[in-house]
């Protein structure tokens, strides 16, 4: 008996139980269907987390100050110190020691209500140089830039993000207003691109003004604070060796010998990638997981519906047997069945699944909401198959065995 | 074609040991219509099992068409009854849910045979049941059926048919139908027949008559056609 032949007699098997074989290929469709879902979702969350992460900017590289240690070597907290300073960045932005960073800006990050006629809003403000659409990667949509001039000269000028126009003008031409922001009045020059991405991380949701203006208008009496200095590396590749040569010339600058007793800390693009996709991956692997259990549950059933069919058509087994069917027909019919149901089960389990994933980010309120649209890869499709056919062949083989043992004499004695 | 010789069955009830046949020698030759008789307990059903390859003998030989078939396993008996026996049952024994004509055609998937189509066309053909070649067992007659089970019996041109009550389900205008049928097969294609049965007129269709008693051989008679 050939394959074909073997199909032919399988299905001929499960048309004759219509409704049986279509309720356990349900309890397939319904885990593969779940498994290429969630999978989906997870996955979804990782392209939108990895690409609002590519959207900070390319080859970028954060120091921030780290957790200072006193004398005791007591460690005294994340973002107590204010260990970076204006000479730092500078120093870094020289490109003496450091030939592979493009370009390195301060920042000085303030929080601070603003409002323009009887709109408020609450947005961060950083305080920054010229360089930042370049290492950050904004474009300006609308009016300029700040220029030397106007960090030179403390200039009160503003230039905003979209998410913040957006919340303050509506439709208005935001360029050449006048806004406050913590009752301190700016001039608003102009408007950066969209950047895109919602919810987590925002890159639209900023204001930008010289580094000198929010010093001397915004930081309270915090002095000449730098949270940050963001560099940018020539390219993705140069970005560990330009980190290391941030590190160099940062623990030279702040005489410290030890590299782990260092006052400020370096993170990468890829760092944050990185950590972003541990984190998305545990994520898609345990909503796989919780589908896995239902696809085990499907699993359980067509063994025992398999079971219920040798049993019913022990005669048949007889008669097949006496007519010639050896141990491994009467096998190979049973298996199949059961990778038919499961196989079938998970192929329409795979379009369903996919269907769900196409059709969720359609639904209104899913669209509205910030939940990431899933994204369904082709290795889960591909093991989704696998799996349920392997569940058929795993849940079948007991009951197929048990068929192919009867013998042939009790067999056809069996009502 | 079948040569029984000393062959005893003995089954184990738990520990108790129930002698179904004592010692049976008996030959069939190649065009025989045998008819094996006898009351119920008297090992007929035993008999036919070993004979038609379904079970194996506890001792003695038993060579069927020249193969000693005492010694065979479990996957080379169940190509000896795919390639020379053919059986006709009690309760016809079709596959439900299958058309007549896949049911006759199934022993020849088995064997493996490209033109197993046009041969079950042509077995049912020869049992008179052309026109029905596309119902299901359910929507056949009892005579019908048989007839399907004796078409599926003869495809693969065995040497012996097995015929065990081939009419205990049937009226008895369907079991003159189909003794006729096999009595024509007998001789007009030579076909040797087996025929296990309790009934005397029955077993007048058959050329020999084989008497059995509590699994010994009481009488073995040729009688006049």
């Amino acid at each position: 008996m050939n394959l074909l032949e073997a199909l032919q007699v399988a299905f001929g098997g499960l048309l004759a139980n219509r409704l049986r074989s279509s309720l356990t290929m349900l309890g397939i469709l319904i885990g593969v269907a779940a498994v290429i879902l969630l999978v989906a979702v997870g996955n979804g969350a990782s392209v939108q987390i990895n690409n609002q992460i590519q959207s900070l900017g390319a080859n970028v590289i954060y120091v921030y100050p780290s957790n200072a240690r006193g004398a005791g070597g007591v460690s005294q907290g994340f973002g107590t110190s204010q260990t970076l300073t204006q000479a730092d960045a500078d120093a870094i932005n020289s490109r003496q020691q450091d030939p592979d960073v493009v370009a390195a800006i301060p920042i000085a990050q303030v929080g601070g209500q603003i409002t323009y006629s009887n709109q408020n809003y609450f947005s961060l403000t950083y305080g920054t140089t010229t360089a930042f659409p370049q290492v950050r990667d904004y474009q300006i949509a609308e009016g300029t830039f700040f220029t030397d001039d106007d960090v030179a000269a403390q200039h009160r000028v503003v230039v905003l993000g979209q998410t913040v126009v957006d919340n303050l003008f509506g439709t208005q031409d935001p360029v050449g207003q006048t806004i406050k922001i913590s009752r301190q009045t700016f001039r608003v020059i102009g408007v950066f691109a969209a950047k895109g991405g919602t919810g987590f991380g925002s890159q639209d949701n900023v204001v930008v003004a010289p580094i000198t203006t929010v010093w001397a208008y915004l930081s309270g009496g915090r002095g000449k604070n730098v949270s940050q200095i963001v560099a940018s590396a020539s390219s993705a590749s140069t970005v560990t060796k330009a980190e290391s040569e941030i590190t160099t010339i940062l623990l030279q600058r702040h005489q410290v010998a030890d590299p782990s007793q260092a006052d400020f800390q370096l993170q990468s693009q890829q760092d944050i990638l990185n950590q972003a996709n541990s984190i998305t991956t545990a994520l898609t692997l345990v909503l796989g997981a919780i589908a896995g259990i239902s696809l085990v549950v499907g699993g359980i059933g067509i063994m025992n519906i398999m079971l219920v069919t040798v049993t019913e058509r022990t005669r048949e087994i007889g008669i097949r047997k006496a007519i010639g069917a050896r141990w491994r027909d009467v096998l190979g019919q049973f298996l199949i069945e059961a990778m038919v149901l499961s196989g079938l089960g998970g192929t329409l389990g795979i379009a369903v699944g996919a269907a769900l994933a196409w059709a969720a980010p359609h639904v209104p309120a899913i669209a509205s909401s910030t939940f990431p649209p899933p994204v369904v890869s082709v290795p889960s499709v591909l093991l989704a198959f696998g799996v349920s056919v392997g569940i058929g062949l795993f849940f079948g083989i007991y009951p197929a065995n048990r068929a192919a043992r009867l013998h042939p004499i009790e067999a056809l004695r069996h009502e | 074609m079948i040569a029984i010789e000393k062959v005893t069955k003995t089954y184990f009830m738990g520990k108790v040991e129930v002698p179904a046949l004592r010692g049976i020698d008996l030959h069939v030759e190649r065009g025989e219509f045998v008819a094996v008789m006898g009351a119920s307990g008297s090992g007929k059903s035993t008999l036919m099992n070993i004979i038609g390859c379904l079970d194996v003998p506890t001792s003695g030989r038993y060579l069927l068409d020249g193969t000693d078939v005492a010694r065979l396993d479990d996957d080379q008996l169940a190509s000896i009854r795919n390639k020379k026996i053919g059986f006709v049952f009690q309760s016809f024994n079709l596959i439900p849910r299958t058309t007549a004509l896949h049911n006759v055609e199934m022993p020849l998937i088995y064997s493996g045979d490209p033109h197993r189509r046009e041969r079950a066309v042509a077995a049912l053909e020869s049992v008179g049941l052309a026109d029905r070649a596309r119902h299901q067992p359910t929507e056949l007659s009892g005579g019908q059926q048989q007839r399907a089970a004796i078409a599926r019996a003869l495809i693969t041109n065995p040497a012996i048919l097995l015929a065990d009550e081939p009419t205990g389900n049937l009226d008895s205008a369907s079991s003159v139908e189909i003794m006729k049928l096999l009595a024509r097969l007998n001789q007009e294609e030579g076909r040797t027949i087996v025929l296990i049965t309790h009934e005397h007129d029955i077993a007048t269709f058959a050329k020999r008559v084989v008497q059995l008693r509590d699994g010994l051989i009481l009488s073995d008679e040729h009688q006049a056609a």
